[in-house]
């Protein structure tokens, strides 16, 4: 599949605002983060922010931006629908929640409720967003069961990564929000090894014999419809090496995993500013890091299409 | 609406004949001269001169070489929407652009609802939608629904335009719903299949299977020419001439 910009920032992006968004609802307005004006401020909108700018990119790759608003429909039956309706909806909470945890310093009492509402928005928008891609059958990387756990689990180490950046260069550091940060990042380390490792086995049934009916023996391509490069090529065919996957991996987990890793660790040990100065560079690390992870996710996924193109 | 309907009252779809189909490209012609006017147009070509060739069509055909066991052969393989009964690209639309006749099957976009996210695409494992970067939403066979339906046409016109070129007659449009109609005959006679089966999204479309090789048939070869023998005379002094 085509890695295109605009898709790859949106779901990196969005996944590390509702990640930050679910923490400071839940634990902000359950009064486990301190009401502070500044930090509320600092934390909102650092999670509202890649929330937004990743939804607007998102329109970035719309043949007809203008009628963006006729997605919130088809509900019923499109998990794409759903990720705009739970997107937007997660607004409303979060307003609530910002006046009352933000404006008015409060915690517990409505702007509990409304926290926890905003944590489920997120949760539920994240769901939406990893269902688009588990639900596709004609790609077999994304339609498996590793795919909206994936989502899941990098929504909420790049999100307490962040809340860990947050509270750290406010000197407001607490030991449990580091320690789920560091364990978020092993267990994201862990579950990216092991769907990389089932992708490598993946053995699929659909092949060039079903896709065309031709029982038996052997299907060769041997002439294409166009000798030009069409929708159906640029946007599904396309193609990474195998030794620059293998690279693109190793930065992966060097800049998402390895370079968190340590340093969150460091920062158990290091006195402030250093803690926050490290905190911050860790989330800037596995951002970049999570950018490759995402654009490989897209680049190592082979549609059935592709098939009737001589794609082994 | 991109909920599917329970049941569609007839399956109309296209039966493609992999024995027959010549590959002339008559049906990929005719299909984009007919629906750059019809109901989906048009269907833009971009830099259709230039060296970078691109453009919107509904059928394509390729080419395979199937070999098995008893020899190889070429196949001519034309790729169109098969109107499938679970059809995801209706289902993930969004916006309710896509969807799926209850009447007949047909699967059609309504291009003033499409806001070209393009997951259809994605979504369809045949690759029959392609998007049409110029008006910036999403296309795909619509089954000529402006031709079989139009009164103006004489009857017989009242085909999609694929199948209406093909000169060999490998294409074939009727009810596949209704066992007893000549297409759903045609595909029980020759065992006809449907596309990736195990992806769950019951295509109407069937593709007949090439005939089996044939076994023991007549020898045709001509026998051989007898050799010349010119070993006197005037044509075999010419013979020695040359030869020398």
């Amino acid at each position: 599949m085509h890695p295109a910009f605009s898709v790859v920032f949106f779901t990196t992006a969005t996944g590390a605002g509702y990640g930050l968004l679910a923490l400071l609802g839940a634990l902000g307005g359950l009064g486990f983060i301190p009401a502070d004006f500044w930090l509320g401020f600092v934390g909102m909108a650092l999670a509202l922010g890649l929330i937004v700018t990743g939804l607007l990119s998102s329109t970035g790759h719309l043949g007809r931006p203008e009628r963006a608003w006729r997605a919130f429909s088809q509900w019923r039956s499109s998990w794409l629908s759903r990720e705009g309706v739970a997107s937007v909806a997660t607004f409303i909470p979060a307003a609530l929640f910002g006046i009352g945890w933000v404006l008015l310093g409060k915690s517990g009492g409505w702007v509990a409720v409304a926290g926890l509402l905003v944590a489920a928005g997120a949760v539920t928008t994240v769901c939406t967003t990893g269902m688009i891609y588990a639900s596709l059958k004609p790609i077999a990387q994304w339609h498996s069961r590793y795919t909206l756990p994936a989502y899941l689990i990098f929504a909420a180490m790049t999100g307490s990564v962040l809340a860990n950046a947050l509270l750290q260069s406010f000197s407001l550091g607490s030991s449990a929000i580091l320690a789920l940060a560091l364990l978020a990042t092993l267990g994201g380390w862990v579950w990216k090894l092991a769907t990389w490792r089932y992708n490598d086995r993946l053995e699929i049934p659909t092949n060039a014999n079903t896709a065309t009916g031709l029982a038996g023996g052997t299907v060769r391509s041997i002439e294409w419809p166009h000798t030009e490069e069409n929708y159906l090529l640029k946007e599904m065919g396309f193609r990474i090496a195998r030794k620059h996957s293998a690279k693109l991996r190793r930065i992966t987990q060097a800049l998402a995993f390895v370079v968190p890793i340590v340093l969150l660790i460091l920062v158990f040990m290091a006195p402030w500013p250093l803690a926050a100065m490290a905190s911050a560079l860790v989330a800037v690390s596995q951002f970049a890091g999570m950018l490759v992870e995402r654009w490989l996710f897209f680049a190592e996924a082979k549609h059935t299409v592709t098939l009737y193109y001589g794609r082994e | 609406m991109t909920c599917l309907p329970a049941q569609t009252d007839k399956k109309l779809g296209l039966v493609i004949d992999l024995d027959t189909c010549v590959g002339c490209q008559a049906c990929v012609t005719a299909c984009k001269e007919w629906n750059t006017g019809g109901h989906m147009a048009p269907l833009t070509d971009i830099d259709p001169y230039g060296g970078h060739a691109d453009g919107v069509w509904f059928n394509r055909v390729h080419a395979y070489e199937h070999t098995t066991e008893r020899g190889g052969r070429t196949v001519n393989f034309p790729r169109s929407c098969l109107h499938c009964e679970q059809p995801a690209c209706v289902t993930v639309c969004p916006t309710g652009a896509s969807y799926k006749r209850a009447s007949d099957g047909i699967v059609l976009v309504d291009e003033s609802k499409c806001i070209g996210c393009k997951l259809c695409s994605w979504a369809c494992p045949y690759g029959a939608r392609e998007f049409d970067a110029d008006v910036g939403v999403m296309k795909k066979c619509t089954l000529c629904v402006d031709r079989i339906y139009n009164d103006n046409l004489a009857e017989e016109d009242r085909v999609p335009a694929c199948v209406a070129a093909c000169p060999t007659s490998a294409r074939h449009f009727g009810d596949l719903g209704d066992p007893t109609s000549a297409i759903s005959q045609l595909v029980e006679e020759r065992g006809g299949v449907a596309l990736m089966p195990e992806l769950g999204y019951k295509p109407t479309n069937r593709y007949l299977p090439p005939r089996a090789h044939s076994e023991g048939a007549a020898k045709v070869d001509a026998p051989a020419l007898e050799p010349i023998k010119a070993e006197g005379g005037f044509l075999g002094w010419i013979d020695r001439m040359l030869s020398n």
